[in-house]
């Protein structure tokens, strides 16, 4: 009976969160930096993500949710941060007047979006819609992987594919149709810090970056769960103990 | 509660306190020197890691409910917000979520140990009824839970179970609207849910309390299934049970945290990281997991109940209520004088049931055709003789309140004298398989509804009905009884040689000669 609950609850474990996928291939499995109970966010990859989210992704795609004063987690200095949005503007307001006025962005604001409103986007992008990325590791069913495989799995339509104006092909994406064009290219960024500059290394730093903007507490959760489960553990041990001692004139 | 006599403590300010509230007496007697089985497995750990589980739940909800906004336009980024910029708010938020897997994990099994050792017979009912109770109120307080952080899941999640009462006939929609505040899930909705999210747990909290307390009247039933006889059988509660709990409890909480620092998201859903968006769709709506089993069997209903299957079905649940369920009446013909028509002169009742059998086995066959294969020509013409009765989005939403409603009934169900499933060879076979059929369900409930999947989930739901409706009548009357030992001392002691001699035995066969 012990056994059967066992297999039962391995069975559960495995096949509960298993959600039909469509078509598309199964991302394979990569060697995160943050992967396994010690791991953390490689803070290079994480800037260079950065850069890649900025230059190339940032064209379309929003990330309401972060502000950029979340970019010191990646290793930037305060004046790197207040640099970095300075670069942007936002509509602040009103004034003593009752104006509504412009200023650059300050480290507490959030990123700003690249359209007004998701009409605006929409009709930017043939009326497809580029979804917001700040929780986009999370949303998907094999989170980075999947985005990485995405960015990667760019491929020629087979014959039998017929493909419309503005739609392109994907190994990776549900239906094999995505209307985001191949968005990366080798060299198409330039990194500083000598890392390679071709598609699958901005494909890889990218979606670390885009893991940690889903999960920026990761780290700290991993450690806490470190020590959490060395305490339970000792303790647990503790109790064995004790029972047994306890238990001890009943046996 | 005391009134009766009361021991004198030894320290002062105690003794001050217990001689105008005597709750360290009470507490004494009912966690301290309680009398309790001495012979109870890990199983019976349960019931304390549920009650743990509980607190979890109430310490991290109310936490939570200081910082969620329950509006559409804000609830979602709040929630973002807590994992973010509030101060351990990931930490409160990913205990309070996976906590509700673990609670259900924890009930599932409590129910389980309940089940197999026969802990809902006499004089238990009332305290298995406040607990399949207890079952419900969880099921409705995580249901609701689960739409407050208003992702896709939520919302469709919301949209499609508060649905499922517009099946009811003339009542139905209006029921909706009234649950809905409005015309669709909306603001509304949201706000009531959280409302209600909020006090089911504290409603939950009081049926506990009536839990414990009818537990603690009856006293915990055992692995033998036997009453405890005298002194020799109990043990106090404390330290032996207290420890020993303790002890199951953490190793429960390891698994709950390796799954809340290391894997939070591993039992939700991707999509409820997308916000709701009524205009949107996902591709496959399921529920979080511990609704799977039950979803399977709503959606395992797909067709009409037509007027034959229900005739069948009536005529099917007299033969087996008159001739397995009341097994203490010995004749076979148990409705004796009131009931028996007597046809001819010599013909009774009774002595037609071989006919009525025969008639039901018909009656289901044809109507199942009809239901099944609607589109043979025999059905179109048998179908107009059996119009449809309860159509199959109704007979759904039936058969899930129904499946949780036999758990509700089964005390009343099941006759048979023993209580464990260790004295009960055949029930054993059949409630293990009816865990084996549970997990299927809980399995092709993530399923997509078609193809196999939906044979599966109709013949995992038949087993389902069948074991309460079928096998435990017919083990009523024809499970051969085993002896009981005398008492769980002797059970104990029974059990203790048998493994010396296994053991023994184990031993003579590493070493040959030995023995001599």
């Amino acid at each position: 009976m012990k056994t059967l609950s066992i297999i039962c609850l391995a069975l559960m474990l495995v096949s509960a969160p298993a959600w039909a996928a469509g078509d598309a291939k199964t991302p394979p499995k990569q060697d995160w930096h943050f992967s396994g109970p010690f791991g953390t966010y490689d803070r290079g990859a994480l800037q260079r993500g950065f850069q890649v989210y900025k230059q190339v992704c940032s064209a379309c795609h929003s990330m309401k949710l972060l502000s950029y004063r979340n970019l010191a987690d990646l290793g930037y200095t305060e004046n790197e941060v207040k640099a970095i949005a300075r670069e942007y503007t936002v509509t602040d307001g009103p004034d003593d007047e009752g104006e509504m006025f412009e200023r650059p962005a300050l480290p507490s604001d959030r990123f700003v979006s690249p359209y007004p409103n998701a009409e605006a986007a929409k009709f930017a992008n043939n009326g497809a819609y580029p979804v917001d990325m700040s929780l986009i590791a999370k949303a998907r069913k094999y989170g980075p992987d999947y985005i990485y495989a995405l960015l990667t799995g760019y491929a020629e339509a087979p014959a039998e594919k017929e493909l419309l104006p503005g739609q392109h092909y994907n190994k990776y994406m549900a239906g094999n149709i995505i209307a985001m064009a191949a968005p990366l290219s080798d060299g198409l960024v330039a990194y500083e810090d000598g890392s390679a500059t071709t598609v699958s290394q901005y494909a890889k730093d990218v979606s670390e970056f885009l893991m940690w903007a889903a999960e920026p507490k990761l780290e700290d959760r991993k450690q806490t769960g470190v020590k959490v489960i060395l305490f339970l553990l000792a303790f647990f041990g503790v109790m064995i103990a004790v029972k047994k001692k306890i238990w001890s004139d009943q046996h | 509660m005391g009134s009766g006599e009361r021991k004198p403590f030894e320290n002062k300010t105690i003794e001050w306190i217990d001689s105008r509230l005597p709750i360290f007496t009470i507490m004494n007697k009912e966690y301290g020197v309680f009398p309790t089985p001495k012979n109870f497995n890990y199983f019976w750990n349960f019931g304390a890691i549920a009650m743990v589980m509980m607190v979890i739940m109430i310490i991290t909800g109310i936490t939570l409910a200081m910082h969620y906004a329950a509006n559409t336009e804000i609830a979602f980024s709040s929630v973002e917000r807590i994992m973010r910029d509030v101060n351990f708010g990931w930490l409160i938020r990913y205990m309070h979520m996976n906590g509700a897997s673990f609670m259900f994990i924890a009930i599932f099994i409590h129910i389980f140990r309940g089940l197999y050792y026969g802990s809902y017979k006499q004089p238990r009912e009332l305290l298995w009824m406040l607990g399949v109770t207890i079952l419900l109120l969880m099921m409705a307080t995580a249901f609701m839970g689960y739409v407050l952080p208003w992702g896709q899941m939520s919302f469709w999640g919301a949209t499609v179970i508060t649905n499922l009462f517009s099946a009811l006939p003339l009542i139905g929609p209006g029921i909706v609207e009234w649950l809905w505040g409005g015309f669709a899930v909306d603001n509304a909705t949201l706000n009531r849910f959280f409302a209600l999210h909020y006090l089911l747990p504290f409603v939950t909290v009081g049926v506990i309390f009536l839990h414990v307390w009818a537990l603690h009247v009856t006293g915990s039933n055992n692995p033998s299934g036997i009453e405890p006889k005298g002194p020799q059988d109990t043990i106090p509660f404390h330290p032996y049970y207290t420890m020993k709990d303790t002890a199951g409890l953490l190793l429960f909480l390891i698994i709950y945290v390796v799954f809340t620092f290391f894997m939070p998201n591993a039992l939700g859903h991707p999509d409820n990281y997308i916000e709701a968006d009524p205009l949107v769709t996902p591709a496959h709506i399921v529920p979080e997991w511990y609704f799977l089993a039950f979803y399977a069997i709503l959606r395992a209903i797909t067709f009409d109940i037509n007027l034959l299957m229900i005739a069948g079905g009536a005529i099917a649940a007299y033969l087996v209520a008159v001739n397995l369920w009341y097994m203490e009446k010995p004749k076979h013909c148990p409705v004796s004088t009131k009931f028996n028509v007597p046809i001819s002169k010599d013909i009774e009742l009774c002595k037609l049931e071989p006919l009525m059998a025969a008639c039901a086995v018909v009656l289901l066959g044809i109507g199942g055709l009809i239901a099944f294969m609607p589109d043979l020509g025999i059905s179109k013409m048998a179908g107009v003789v059996s119009p449809v009765m309860i159509e199959a989005k109704l007979g759904g939403v039936l058969a899930m309140f129904g499946s949780i409603g036999l758990l509700f009934v089964l005390p009343f169900i099941d006759r048979h004298p023993h209580r464990s499933a260790r004295f009960r060879p055949w029930f054993k076979i059949a409630v293990l398989l009816l865990v084996l059929d549970f997990f299927i369900l809980t399995w092709v409930g993530a399923k997509p509804a078609e193809g196999i999947y939906v044979l599966i989930a109709q013949a995992a739901t038949a087993y389902y009905f069948a074991f309460f409706l079928v096998v435990l009548p017919f083990l009523n009357k024809y499970e051969p009884r085993v002896e009981l030992p005398p008492s769980i001392h002797q059970y104990v002691l029974d059990q203790k040689a048998k493994k010396k001699k296994k053991q023994d035995e184990y031993m003579n066969s590493l070493t040959p000669g030995a023995a001599e």
